[in-house]
């Protein structure tokens, strides 16, 4: 590459186009300005979605990388632009999710002055960054934002912060941009297994009777789907996945056996419980899934396949770990594995799963509108196919058990940090991967209130989303905890809302309110022959409950099932159902 | 018994902190941390020790710390052979009377009296952790006005191995840097 004379802010952009980066979300102000003024020279090549808040710019981002398996780019500017990134890093932090934060920062000479709009963005970024920077030398620009890149994608990912000071954008040199690969001693690389680890692990298999796979988001990560239904199918081991492992393994797939923990199903929580041997795969083991501890699967060996070596014996002991990445690992077992069969342990399972079906309220009709019959429209009028967002709540549990997903990627959810305010800014975001494919979000009244501005950033960018807000007039998971555990003293939890087939139209945002379950596919149809954004208000039973549930701190298999057939769906089911 | 992790991190600004924060965060208690350069430009070594006696958090602890990205190599040299040193600075106010008395007992403990002012001395030594609580010990009797301590240093013995650039796959003469296999670690 010949060498041009470039400034710190042409650099950012030079190296975000070279990795491959087409969409930056972000929103400018004083130190990062340079940056935004260099801009307009890379227009053909990135496109800058102007957001409504910083937080909602590094959701988007996560929502593309989530979409796409790139690294999502976010940018704003020095002090509350980059504190308002906090909760977005965070986010992305816990789900192992790529993205750069590029922020602004006061021209280094002021750092540690107070200068206006100085804050310690490193600083303060450090337990919700996988890794930062602070730039104080243009020679070290380039080689920060490729190293920035390398570090968010590398082994598990995460958010990288790079700090870049207004002098520094101002500065010029000659640019070249750094060949080569990067050399960092300090990533981990994925072990793999030895011989002696294959060997275990294919003993393991073919002792066990009573084998389940616990399917984590590493698989959606690895790109590890074809080499798990490999494992599965082999040895006819049935598979239950974690709330972000969702997609990674098809629902329909007959070993499939649906979600694991506090939300998960009841037979699949029972198969862990009885389980001889768990086979847990990019996964950490977080307390939403196992329950108390000390009662988790009791009487089964372990097998932990995981790329981060500190998840390892974090919450669980293990008898098998593996460190390594998940797709190549499995790889090397498959060879070695003999083909198994067992059925007794399938009927079991299967027939705690029909017991359950009975109560199931997907199967009743009930007077009101629920949460439950909505999703599960929302899943056949897009034929299964879609991509969905969804916040966090009652909302996201229902669509955790009632939309089946078949493909990879076609659920993003805060799971790790369950970030309410997460679905409208992500679903924009994914909106810039993900072009053919039909998108909703599915949000609940509460969540969508807290990031509900970013419908300004949706109009701008005629972004083709479905914003599905399921309105139960409360904080309904807080009530839900309120009812089971506060004696029914709900606090603070019922939740006003606006009208908001208005407030879509003061947007231009063509919007409807539906009541009842008839009207939910024609609604649907409706908007799904428009382009841009639209939403669905659904009103529904303000005090349903999600079930099944394992209280926090319980053991995983005292679940408190979905109560039997009532006409208010799950709400107001007598104590007495509670207690068992 | 203690755990003690010799740590190579890269010299640059916020390593320290990075560190600092893993510890407070993840609720690990730091007993000491000593930094210096090593025998590598642009490489500090560290001795960390810390009180956690259960292996399944000291397992935590070592990978937690090797998966920062500028900590290029953790040792965890608990068990190993090693030498171990402590270095200490002790100010007493003393009378004229008393040089003799604490000459003697400096000198019983190898210590070395580097300053004489007129009512203070100052106190040097270097040496194990439990001869310098012993040394402190037997000078608490005298007017201890400032004590000074580092923490631990630690050193293996034996050849010293290059250090492989790859944190978990290092070259099996590596002996040193070799990290911990995860299988073994925690078995
Ligand atoms: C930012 C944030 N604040 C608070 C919470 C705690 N919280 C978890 S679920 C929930 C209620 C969500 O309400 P809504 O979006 O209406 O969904 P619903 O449960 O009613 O379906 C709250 C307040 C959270 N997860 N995130
Ligand atoms: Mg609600």
């Amino acid at each position: 590459m010949s060498k041009r004379n470039l400034t710190g802010a042409e650099i950012i952009w030079e190296c975000v186009a070279i990795e491959g980066v087409d969409v930056v979300f972000g929103y400018p102000g004083g130190t990062i300005l340079p940056a935004y003024d260099a801009l307009d020279k890379y227009r053909k090549k990135i496109h800058h979605v102007l957001v409504r808040h910083e937080q909602g710019a590094t959701h988007m981002a996560d929502g593309y990388a989530r979409a796409s398996g790139k690294v999502g780019v976010a940018m704003a500017t020095s002090g509350p632009g980059a504190t308002n990134m906090i909760t977005g890093m965070a986010t992305a932090m816990m789900d192992s999710v790529p993205i750069v934060c590029i922020t602004g920062q006061v021209p280094s000479p002021v750092i540690g002055s107070d200068a206006f709009q100085e804050i310690d963005i490193t600083g303060a970024s450090i337990p919700v960054t996988k890794h930062n920077y602070l730039v104080l030398d243009i020679n070290d620009l380039a080689e920060t934002i490729k190293e920035a890149f390398h570090v968010a994608r590398s082994g598990r990912p995460g958010p990288v912060l790079v700090d870049i000071p207004k002098d520094i954008q101002n500065q010029s040199i000659d640019f070249i941009y750094p060949t080569g690969d990067i050399e960092l001693p300090g990533l981990i690389e994925p072990q793999g297994a030895d011989e002696s680890q294959i060997k275990k692990f294919s003993e393991m298999i073919a002792d066990s009777e009573r084998p389940i796979i616990l399917s984590g988001h590493g698989v959606l990560l690895s790109g590890a789907t074809q080499e798990i239904l490999d494992l599965a199918n082999l040895a006819q081991i049935p598979i239950g996945t974690t709330l972000l492992g969702i997609g990674g393994v098809p629902a329909s797939h007959p070993l499939v056996l649906g979600m694991m923990g506090m939300h998960g199903e009841t037979w699949v929580n029972r198969a862990i419980q009885e389980s001889d041997l768990l086979i847990a795969c990019g996964m950490r083991f977080d307390d939403r899934v196992t329950g108390k501890l000390q009662t988790y699967s009791p009487n089964s060996k372990k097998i932990h396949i995981e790329i981060d070596p500190s998840e390892i014996n974090k919450n669980v002991h293990v008898d098998l770990p593996i460190h390594g990445d998940l797709k190549s690992v499995i790889h090397q077992m498959i060879p070695v594995l003999s083909k198994k069969k067992n059925d007794s342990w399938i009927k079991k399972i299967d027939g705690w799963q029909n017991k359950s079906k009975d109560r199931d309220i997907i199967h009743q009709e009930t007077e009101m509108l629920m949460g439950a019959h909505v999703v599960r429209k929302i899943w056949e009028g897009t034929k299964g196919d879609a991509l969905v967002i969804t916040d966090v709540g009652q909302h996201q549990m229902l669509e955790a058990q009632y939309y089946e997903h078949e493909e990879p990627r076609t659920l993003l959810t805060s799971g790790g940090l369950g970030t309410m305010g997460f679905s409208l800014p992500a679903g924009i975001g994914a909106s810039f991967y993900e072009k053919d494919r039909e998108i909703w979000i599915i949000v609940g009244d509460g969540s969508f209130q807290m990031t509900m501005t970013e419908l300004g950033t949706a109009v701008q960018e005629n972004r083709n989303i479905n914003i599905a807000i399921i309105n139960n007039g409360y904080l309904g998971m807080v009530r839900q905890w309120q009812e089971m555990f506060y004696e029914a003293r709900y606090v603070e939890t019922p939740i006003l809302s606006p009208d908001y087939v208005k407030l879509a139209a003061a947007y231009g945002i063509e919007a409807f309110q539906v009541k009842s379950l008839d009207d939910v596919i024609p609604t649907m149809r409706k908007v799904q022959k428009q382009t841009g954004p639209s939403l669905i208000e659904f009103v529904v039973e303000q005090h349903d409950m999600v079930y099944p549930m394992v209280p926090a701190g319980a053991d995983l298999h005292e679940m408190i099932e979905r109560p039997i057939n009532s006409k208010n769906g799950n709400a107001n089911i007598q104590k007495e159902e509670l207690k068992k | 018994m203690k755990q003690i992790l010799i740590t190579l991190v890269e010299d640059k600004p916020g390593v320290l902190n990075r560190i600092a924060s893993l510890f407070r965060r993840r609720n690990y208690n730091i007993d000491s941390l000593v930094v210096g350069k090593s025998e590598k430009p642009g490489v500090s070594r560290m001795t960390i020790m810390t009180n956690e006696e259960d292996q399944r958090k000291r397992g935590h602890i070592y990978f937690n710390l090797l998966n920062l990205v500028n900590v290029i190599a953790v040792k965890d040299v608990s068990n190993l052979g090693c030498v171990t040193r402590e270095f200490i600075l002790i100010k007493i106010q003393i009378g004229p009377d008393q040089l003799n008395e604490v000459n003697e007992v400096v000198k019983s403990h190898g210590a070395r009296i580097v300053d004489m002012g007129k009512e203070t001395v100052i106190i040097e030594a270097t040496e194990r952790e439990k001869e310098i609580d012993a040394l402190v010990d037997e000078l608490t009797p005298f007017n201890i006005t400032e004590i000074m301590r580092t923490g631990k240093i630690a050193m293996r013995k034996g050849k010293t191995h290059k250090i492989s650039s790859d944190k978990i796959n290092a070259q099996a003469d590596d002996v040193n840097w070799v990290p911990e296999n995860i299988h073994t670690y925690h078995n």
